[in-house]
């Protein structure tokens, strides 16, 4: 209850300062005529920047850096400069929401580009949805977060502030399991998640369909994610004479896990969703998981002719980490965002009007451009309108994409 | 096939680790009363302290052979430092205060410890890939061992049979012997305690340095958390078997990794526990056998009854 009241506070705060802040820039126009620089407005990056996946968190800050960047060379949107402010959230939803709630407070901020980690998204919605803070998520696939607990059968959008970018886990599992079942020729699959919203929605979502298939689930477990040691599992997996290992989680458990059940006898791949689908894995896994596949949301960011430009920008940017497997969608997410401002700031006879948080929401909505991973816009829910996805396979040591396609039923 | 040698070995392996660093634990609570918490971070320094001779010392590709000896010995050198120096300056100072104090310290350095890798070490933000022995498994029957499980193996008996060399028939050792009954007395008869508590935390640092170099060859991969949990661990570890003494904590060690392992492969195969049966079950199956052994044995399966201490 405290916390409730603490956050209405802090957002009735928060829409108190905005309109105090765009009176002030109206006086501040009539006095000075150059006019450069205008309005500040302030992307807010909620990511991983630290601990095991700070790989994926850097890239989605450094994604949304260049297109503020971008967009401020460009003078996408007259009299605004936009500024990116990243804040850590180290996977975890305690600190997301914190992170959340400070978001809230900066009246600056008109949009937040994250999180990672659909656990931790869930702990943020709401304090955006308060405040009509516009959230897209590059990276989120668990489909309760925008299609509701029992997206299954009833679907109902859960806040009108979410969007995302990426596609759901409710199309990437079906996915990977037509690829394992139809393509890969794989009847036995043992299935393992780490318990969190994301890997044990995609470990269900890929078994259901490749039952529907005719497969058959040999096995399954949860790890613990907070131990290395997963020979026990590994041995299980190899005694269950499975020709396949489906993983949900991420990429630090899923290297060791890899290697261990390769160790153990089992030389099987491992298949897993967008979490996996970085360097790291096979960094963790060693030589021996060459074969391992992952699916990930879109096509590959290298091959699309719109991304090359981002590849180039992003090279010259200068960045010290690699813009990773989330890279695209964070731009745009990102450009989502400034077109959203765009519109509203168009609307408005060039100026940032007083409920900007609230307006930017509901552009958000009818966005459409054309951006690093094709055509962006959002259907009903929130969710990305663009389905496709690809299949990677690690060769020679790296991801290498093998089948690109949309889902289809 | 039969899965239970495999799964026996596997846990055997797991409890050796945990045994290594709850060796540590022990030493110094049997002779200070002092749960060290942050001993899983000694554990992890061994291991980066190791990994930088192999990264900065030694030349590119230089065989295991000569390599895993001199990671041992800069492992060893590291933690050896970090755990006297963290007795001289966190503990020290505080001895003779409250029971608490030390423990909050100890809470305290830990963090601080994890931190400091995290923020100073090169690309220690994520997992940091530690240098493997080459060569492929090895079958014995039905069960396979890992060329960098061998380690473990010897690792664990050996360092145990020179402890309890130590210990026993030295004179350093049975200082530590007499100041662990009582302190008063043994400074009575001449022993330089201060002395002896820095030798038995350089004691625990020095096993903690092997299991950190063990767990870099067992799982190729080393992070600035690894202690986190593996210290918990070996701390229960170390009160299943007995906390003060020596051989007490390698058995709970052993004892608490076979546990878990068992309970990972086997409970989901009884009717009707199959949702409790995975590995993310195995720590409260684990913690069950403690609870249990401490209801029938308070003291912990190799400890003594002994009054509290005034």
């Amino acid at each position: 209850m405290r916390q409730r009241s603490l956050i209405a506070i802090t957002a009735a705060l928060a829409a108190g300062a905005l309109t105090l802040t765009a009176c002030g820039s109206r006086g501040g126009d009539k006095g000075s005529d150059s006019g450069s620089g205008g309005t500040t407005v302030i992307i807010g990056v909620d990511a991983p920047l630290t601990g095991d996946l700070s790989a994926l968190g850097l890239g989605i800050k450094n994604s949304v850096d260049l297109a503020a960047k971008t967009a401020n060379k460009q003078q996408t949107v007259k009299g605004i400069t936009f500024k990116v402010q990243a804040f850590d959230d180290q996977a975890q939803p305690s600190s997301g929401q914190q992170n959340a709630v400070k978001f809230v407070a900066d009246k600056n901020v008109l949009g937040v580009v994250g999180p990672l980690n659909s656990s931790v998204s869930e702990s943020m919605q709401k304090v955006f949805d308060d405040a009509k803070l516009v959230q897209v998520s590059p990276a989120n696939t668990g489909p309760s977060l925008s299609q509701g607990p029992d997206w299954r059968t009833k679907k109902v959008r859960q806040y009108k502030s979410y969007f995302r970018t990426a596609t759901t886990d409710a199309i990437q599992g079906p996915f990977a399991a037509q690829y394992v079942y139809n393509d890969a020729k794989k009847t036995k699959v043992f299935v393992i998640d780490d318990k969190k919203t994301y890997g044990a929605g995609l470990a269900g979502t890929f078994t259901d369909e490749f039952k529907k298939l005719g497969g058959k689930v040999v096995g399954t477990e949860h790890i613990d994610p907070d131990t290395k040691d997963f020979s026990a599992v590994a041995t299980k997996v190899k005694k269950s004479g499975a020709d396949v290992v489906y993983y949900g989680g991420e990429y630090p458990q899923a290297g060791p896990l890899s290697k261990q059940i390769k160790a153990a006898g089992a030389k099987i791949p491992l298949v897993g969703g967008d979490g996996i689908n970085d360097a790291d894995f096979v960094k963790l896994a060693g030589p021996d998981s060459t074969g391992d596949l992952a699916t990930s949301v879109g096509a590959p960011v290298e091959e699309l002719d719109s991304a090359k430009q981002f590849v180039a920008d992003y090279k010259a940017g200068g960045y010290k980490d690699e813009y990773s497997a989330y890279g695209g969608y964070s731009y745009d997410s990102a450009w989502a965002i400034i077109e959203a401002v765009k519109k509203v700031v168009e609307d408005n006879d060039g100026k940032l009007p007083s409920d900007a948080r609230a307006k930017v929401t509901e552009a958000m909505q009818n966005v459409s451009f054309d951006g690093v991973t094709g055509k962006v816009s959002f259907d009903e829910f929130g969710d990305a309108t663009n389905k496709q996805l690809t299949v990677y396979r690690v060769e020679n040591g790296a991801f290498a994409p093998v089948k690109s396609g949309t889902f289809t039923g | 096939m039969n899965e239970l040698p495999q799964q026996l070995v596997n846990g055997l392996l797991l409890g050796s680790m945990y045994g290594l660093v709850a060796i540590g634990y022990t030493m110094v609570y049997g002779i200070v009363q002092l749960i060290n918490f942050a001993h899983g971070e000694i554990f992890m320094t061994g291991a980066f302290g190791a990994l930088s001779v192999s990264l900065w010392v030694l030349p590119n590709g230089t065989s295991m052979w000569v390599a895993l000896p001199l990671m041992l010995l800069g492992g060893i050198i590291v933690a050896v430092l970090v755990a006297i120096g963290a007795e001289r300056f966190a503990y020290r100072p505080l001895r003779g205060g409250p029971r608490l104090a030390p423990l909050i310290t100890a809470i305290g350095l830990s963090l601080a410890l994890q931190q400091a890798v995290w923020a100073w070490y090169p690309e220690a933000k994520s997992a940091r890939t530690f240098p493997q022995i080459a060569g492929g498994p090895f079958e014995i029957g039905s069960v396979t061992i890992q060329t960098g499980d061998i380690f473990v193996f010897c690792a664990a008996p050996i360092s145990m049979a020179i402890l309890a060399y130590f210990v026993m028939k030295t004179r350093t050792g049975r200082g530590m012997q007499a100041t662990a009954q009582d302190p008063d007395t043994a400074k009575l008869m001449g022993i330089n305690t201060d002395r002896i508590i820095v030798v038995a935390f350089a004691l625990g640092a020095t096993f903690a340095a092997v299991g950190g170099v063990a767990y870099g060859l067992k799982y190729g991969q080393i992070d600035f958390r690894m202690g986190f949990m593996l210290g918990l661990k070996a701390f229960t570890a170390a009160v299943l078997g007995g906390i003060g003494n020596i051989y007490g904590a390698m058995i709970g060690g052993l004892v608490l990794g076979v546990a878990e392992t068992l309970a990972t492969a086997f409970i989901s195969d009884i009717p009707g526990m199959h949702q409790f049966g995975s590995q993310s079950w195995a720590n409260v199956w684990a913690f069950v056998l403690l609870i249990l052994v401490l209801l029938f044995r308070p003291q912990g399966l190799l400890g003594e009854r002994v009054a509290d201490r005034a």
